[in-house]
């Protein structure tokens, strides 16, 4: 049992596991990190943009002047925003059988998998996932595509340039794999290979594997997986969060007793607390609308911000804000809306008994309907009129570099009443902000990540006490920013074991039992016998069928009746089958037995001699010798078949068969 | 002998009180617990007697399974749950949680509130019993306990039905609950996989019917709706709040808007606006188009249709009146009826079916003066027409079931004794597996023959699997081993392991014969005319000469030694184990006949 690891992102991972005859891809994360080497794509021209000075070696080679740009001393490339994407030479991709995803942001990089590998498989997700990472890669192609680029730059990736390049553009990792965004037609084409899974479902490979999605608590459709056997068992567990927010809670129980742990996706922020987070992004919301500035949320389109928009939902009224416009602009936001108060049966346990009231799940609902949330695809068309400030905007994307958030950094960054305020966990927020410096308005950092941290690891580590832990090498040592923190890594026992993108490990694993079917009609013809109190053995002699990867045990056929011809048959026709097995047998012979045995069936002048190791039974009349030892019996005689044969059964008796 | 016992409480044979016991391994499981429409005594609920006689409900019972939402599924479950008392698990899917308490509630207040009936079971007491239900998701394999499990698959029907798996080790059973195998204008068709249960339970309503297309009994209504209102006639349409009421109006909303017509639809009850509600929340289990274009355009978001207000029914000039519930048994669809029943200008329709004894089976068979409360006698002058909306399989659909689980039996419920019979026949004959079809009361006992999952040592399986390289590698091979039966743990291991396992040396049996040859020859000669003589004679075996004279023939040793008398008599000495057996005594055999005379 192998696992490749294709991705060294931890809350992004693509690994690929061989269990048993299956190829299983899990997860498939697209690092999108690698846009912040990129200037941002504005929606509408910007001068300011336009006329950065190209970026020039110290020497005043300018070779590099129209693919690189410079801004308050960052260098970026000018050009179409590219993605690292998993390792794709490590392993066969075409031979991957199913690909399992965990969640709507860990699947990011299917189109690039299903479309460009001669991957033939299937894809296994819950509905949710699907529905919303639909949603998000729309979202993403729509963003890249209306903002067309002439523009694709590539002499800045040769090595001998590269590293010529200041940080953090010299310690790019993998450029040369870095890709452009899919297409819709590409996505399309990939989400038409998932078919759709519910919660502890039993999903059959090829019989000889079962995979099973579990509730993960993370996101709505967010989930865990197991992968067994009959008898190994691997948990992968993705993006994971015991805090009650929308989604089902996490099902731990069913964790337990796994061979092999991977644990990927915890908490890109240990430190921080979500709820204390939320509570800032609501307080620095209030101070700036009421100091008449702008509040600018850079999201997602689904996720966290329904938790958001519920908290101000609660908040809008006490705070004073009812007046203020709450706008939430995403090609998608409509969608994400409506598609949010569907999954009922995706939700934790309050929301599910609203829908059966009936009534919406989430109270975004309500603020739609009172005009406090007015959701629009772009800042163009009816948002332009509609547009009334001070207001709060939420809108993608969270890496700062495309979407219509680009526009608000460029509209509001130079006036200290307006706010930005960080909530997505993805991306550092000053790399994010980098190619709009110098900027006078606020920067707020209250990242909300609901992801497992690292006391939390411990504890479900403890109760559900898996045999080994697999996990990116970066939890198992503490966070560079924070060596000193040696509460903030994975402690357990054995130590975990860790990957690196383009590894490859073999799991501790030994196999050694199978489940095989016994017909009714062979069970029935067993004879079970009672060797030590409370076990009892049967031999069996059977005949092996293996069909699909399951193994059946049949009766054997019955021996075929001896063709009764007259003839009598030369000998040489009549070879025995040496496949047809002997049992073992166990036991020993006790000799004063044994000789009243012989003599009660007609034996007569015997003799008995005894040996270092056991004795020696003489049948002088018939010249044959027997040898009984411990664990052995040696019968030397004439060649009289009656007469050997007569000995073997008595010695028979004696000895148990297995 | 291992078995599964089926006994129908209701639904054996009949129409209404859906509610079927089903042993299956030790394991007992109610699926459904209806209530009946053509009664109003006892015989309306289940007799649950048959458990209780022996003991509690809820000791006897491992779990309950609501197929869908229909009273004659679910109504008898507040009476069962807290009249009779069963504290068990009760499974259902999540839409059936949501709308089941409200129609438990309709239904309790028809009852208790317009019929004065006592002792009928109370708002609290639904509100209790359904704190009992646990909601499942498709497909999710639901563990009730160590051993028996359930599933749901998509039945169509009606929002949130679902038909069951019920699994207890190999051995399982499924039940259809209602189902439909053709999607409609607002659900999807049933599906389920080639899971090969050990017997099907399936409903039987339409056994007989095979229905034309949808599309043209669609055109034909609305053609009838649509010459009544011209004329100026009113239509009313009895059915229940949630399910067909949902199609119907998706299909005159649609016609309204493509006709323009301007002549008013009402929709009695004030359940329609949160039913309608209820499939917006819950539009993953409707069919795919609406699924796909629910952002853009909500199907269940009505221009056309309105509130019904009781006054409306006076008015003068046509009208369109959705009126509950369907089979004019009681409530507002009778009291409308009665109104209308005596102009030959209006229509009723009947979208579904009408159990015996309601106003609704009376009028479709034909009965024209109808004996109502107080001994009145009510004329029907207006026309009557039936059209097949419920969204029941019909024989074609319901053999198409069959042929995608491919059960070893099936069993009928919830239909006509004389159609059922008709249909069972069909199916055993297209099948060839067995078909019944208990009355209420009646037990049916499957006889089955599980077979028994054991743990097979690897080593013991990858020696026969090595074999099984071989070109002939799908050939049934014979694998030897020992069954170790420890608790309640089987395992098969090699003999050898399971004697090392449990302490035992092998006890090693051998034997060797003496044979006496006439050979003047050298020992060493001797052995080699019988190494020649083995090698020809034995060609499928292994047979070789050892450096030190000796011969062995697989793991037989013959060595060849002078006797000790007679130099004109060599002595072969054959060896071999107990392992060995046959291929040893055949040799000695063999050997004692001569050996071949050497060419001199």
């Amino acid at each position: 049992m192998k696992l490749y690891c294709l991705s060294g992102h931890p809350t992004l991972p693509c690994n690929v596991l061989k269990f048993k005859s299956t190829t299983i891809m899990l997860d498939c994360g697209l690092d999108m990190t690698s846009t912040l080497n990129f200037l941002p794509l504005p929606l509408v021209q910007s001068p300011r943009l336009s006329n950065l000075p190209g970026w020039s070696l110290k020497d005043g080679n300018a070779f590099l002047d129209k693919e690189l740009k410079e801004c308050s001393g960052h260098v970026f490339v000018d050009s179409v925003p590219e993605f690292c994407l998993p390792e794709t030479e490590l392993i066969d991709l075409s031979t991957v059988d199913v690909i399992l995803i965990s969640n709507y942001h860990c699947m990011m990089a299917l189109p690039y998998i299903t479309e460009h590998t001669g991957f033939t498989g299937t894809v296994y997700a819950t509905e949710p996932t699907m529905q919303i990472g639909r949603l998000l890669m729309e979202e993403l192609v729509n963003f890249i595509e209306r903002v067309p680029k002439a523009q694709s730059a590539s002499l800045w990736k040769n090595k001998d340039v590269q590293r010529l390049l200041p940080s953090p553009l010299k310690d790019a990792v993998e450029v040369s794999t870095w890709r452009r965004c899919y297409t819709m037609q590409e996505v399309n084409s990939a989400l038409s290979k998932i078919q759709l899974v519910g919660y502890s479902q039993k999903i059959e490979l090829f019989g000889a594997v079962q995979v099973t999605p579990l509730s993960s608590g993370y996101a709505l459709g967010s989930s865990n997986w197991i992968i067994q056997s009959h008898y190994e068992k691997v948990s992968y567990v993705s993006g994971s969060s015991l805090l009650t927010t929308h989604p089902q809670p996490m099902d731990q129980a069913s964790l337990k007793n796994s061979d092999v742990l991977v644990l990927t996706g915890l908490t890109q922020i240990p430190t921080a607390n979500p709820d204390g987070m939320v509570g800032e992004f609501c307080s620095n919301l209030a101070l700036t609308v009421r100091n008449g500035g702008n509040v600018l949320v850079p999201c997602y389109p689904s996720g966290v911000i329904y938790d958001l928009l519920e908290c101000l939902y609660q908040y809008i009224d006490s705070a004073g804000l009812s007046n203020i416009p709450f706008y939430f602009i995403s090609p998608v936001a409509n969608s994400s809306l409506e598609f949010s108060q569907i999954f009922a049966e995706w939700l934790c346990h309050n929301k599910q008994s609203k829908v059966y009231l009936p009534e919406p799940p989430f109270p975004h609902a309500e603020l739609i309907q009172t005009n406090k949330l007015k959701h629009y695809p772009s800042i163009h068309g009816d948002f332009s009129n509609d547009f009334r400030q001070p207001c709060v905007v939420f809108t993608g994307h969270p890496s700062l570099r495309f979407g219509d958030v680009v526009h608000f950094m460029e509209l509001w960054g130079k006036s200290s009443l307006n706010t930005v305020i960080f909530t997505e966990p993805d991306f550092s927020y000053l790399e994010a902000l980098a190619p709009y410096q110098p900027l006078a308005m606020k920067c707020t950092y209250c990242p909300i990540d609901t992801r497992l941290n690292f006391i939390q690891v411990s504890k479900l580590l403890k109760e559900v006490q898996p045999l080994h832990v697999v996990c990116p090498e970066q939890y198992t040592q503490p966070p560079p920013a924070q060596s000193h923190r040696m509460d903030l890594m994975i402690d357990c026992q054995p130590p975990a074991m860790s990957y690196r993108r383009a590894e490859v490990l073999a799991l501790p694993f030994k196999r050694r039992y199978e489940k095989i079917e016994i017909m009714p009609e062979l069970a029935d013809s067993l004879v079970p016998m009672e060797i030590k109190p409370g076990i009892s053995l049967a031999t069996v002699s059977a005949v092996l069928h293996t069909k699909d990867n399951k193994h059946v045990l049949q009766p054997p056929p019955r021996p075929a009746q001896p063709p009764s011809s007259k003839k009598r048959k030369r000998v040489s026709e009549d070879v025995p089958d040496c496949k047809v097995l002997k049992p073992l047998l166990s036991g020993s012979i006790p000799v004063e037995q044994f000789v009243q045995t012989l003599e009660k069936h007609g034996f007569s002048d015997i003799k008995v001699e005894d040996t270092a190791k056991g004795h020696i039974v003489l049948l002088q009349e018939a010249e044959t010798l027997i040898q009984i030892e411990e664990d052995s019996t040696h019968i030397i005689c004439d060649n009289d078949e009656t007469l050997r044969v007569r000995l073997r059964d008595l010695v028979l008796r004696f000895l148990q068969k297995f | 002998m291992p078995e599964i016992r089926v006994t129908p409480l209701g639904a054996g044979q009949d129409v209404g009180r859906s509610c079927i016991l089903v042993s299956i391994s030790g394991k007992n499981v109610m699926l459904d617990c209806g209530m009946h429409m053509g009664y109003n005594d006892d015989r309306r609920f289940p007799d649950f007697s048959y458990i209780t006689q022996s003991g509690r409900l809820t000791d006897f019972l491992d779990c309950v399974i609501i197929s869908h939402f229909h009273l004659d599924h679910c109504g008898a479950l507040p009476y069962f749950s807290e009249m009779v008392g069963y504290d068990g698990p009760i499974y259902m899917t999540h839409p059936t949680q949501a709308i089941c308490p409200i129609l438990l509630e309709d239904y309790r207040k028809i009852a208790v509130d317009k019929k004065g009936e006592a002792n009928f079971f109370t708002s609290q007491m639904i509100k209790d019993c359904m704190k009992k239900v646990v909601a499942v998701h498709l497909h999710q394999t639901v563990q009730v306990d160590d051993e028996l499990e359930i599933k749901a698959y998509y039945a169509g029907h009606v929002l949130g039905a679902a038909m069951f798996q019920i699994k207890v080790g190999s051995e399982s059973v499924v039940y259809t609950g209602d189902y439909n195998m053709t999607p409609d204008r607002h659900l999807g068709a049933a599906w389920i996989d080639k899971c090969r249960p050990n017997l099907l339970i399936t409903e039987s309503t339409y056994a007989t019917t095979i229905r034309d297309s949808k599309r043209c009994r669609e055109r034909d209504f609305l053609k009838k709706v649509h010459e009544t209102v011209e004329r100026g006639g009113k239509v009313l349409i009895p059915v229940f709040a949630l399910g067909r009421a949902q199609e119907l109006c998706i299909l005159l909303e649609t016609f309204w808007e493509r006709m323009n017509l301007k002549v008013p639809i009402y929709f009695s009850t004030g359940l329609t606006e949160k039913a309608n509600h209820y499939y917006k929340l819950f539009i993953t289990w409707t069919n795919q188009k609406i699924r796909k274009t629910f952002v853009q355009r909500n199907m269940f978001e009505f221009k056309h249709i309105k509130a019904f207000d009781r006054a409306f029914a006076d008015n003068p000039g046509p009208m369109v009146v959705f009126a509950t519930p369907g089979m004019l048994h009681a409530g507002q669809s009778l009291q409308i009826f009665r109104k209308w029943a005596g102009n030959e200008k209006n229509m009723v329709i009947m979208p579904g079916y009408c159990v015996q004894g309601t106003v609704g089976h009376k009028i479709l068979s034909g009965q024209r003066k109808l004996e109502m409360e107080g001994r009145q006698v009510l004329e029907v002058k207006m026309q009557v027409e039936y059209m097949s909306f419920s969204a029941h399989a019909d024989a074609k659909g319901i053999m198409q079931l069959v042929g995608q689980a491919e059960p070893e039996s099936v069993l009928l419920v919830h239909g006509e004794a004389k159609k059922m019979e008709f249909l069972r026949q069909k199916i055993e004959q297209e099948f060839r597996v067995s078909c019944y079809m208990p009355a209420n009361g009646e037990t049916v006992t499957l006889p089955t023959s599980p077979s028994i999952p054991v743990g097979i040592s690897l080593g013991l399986l990858k020696r026969e699997m090595v074999q099984g390289l071989l070109p002939e590698a799908k050939k049934p091979r014979l694998l030897h081993g020992t069954l170790i039966m420890k608790d309640s743990s089987f395992r098969l291991v090699s003999s050898e392991q399971a004697l090392k396992e449990l302490g035992l040396a092998e006890h090693q049996l051998r034997f060797t014969c003496r044979v006496h040859l006439q050979d003047t020859r050298k020992e060493q000669e001797t052995a080699l005319r019988v190494y020649s003589h083995l090698k020809n004679t034995l060609k499928d075996h292994c047979v070789q000469h050892l450096p030190d004279g000796s011969v062995t023939v697989e793991s037989i040793l013959i060595q060849a030694a002078a006797h000790s008398e007679d130099p004109g008599t060599k002595v072969l000495l054959v060896s071999w184990t107990y392992q060995d057996e046959e291929l040893g005594s055949f040799l000695t055999a063999l050997l004692k006949n001569g050996l071949p005379q050497a060419p001199s």
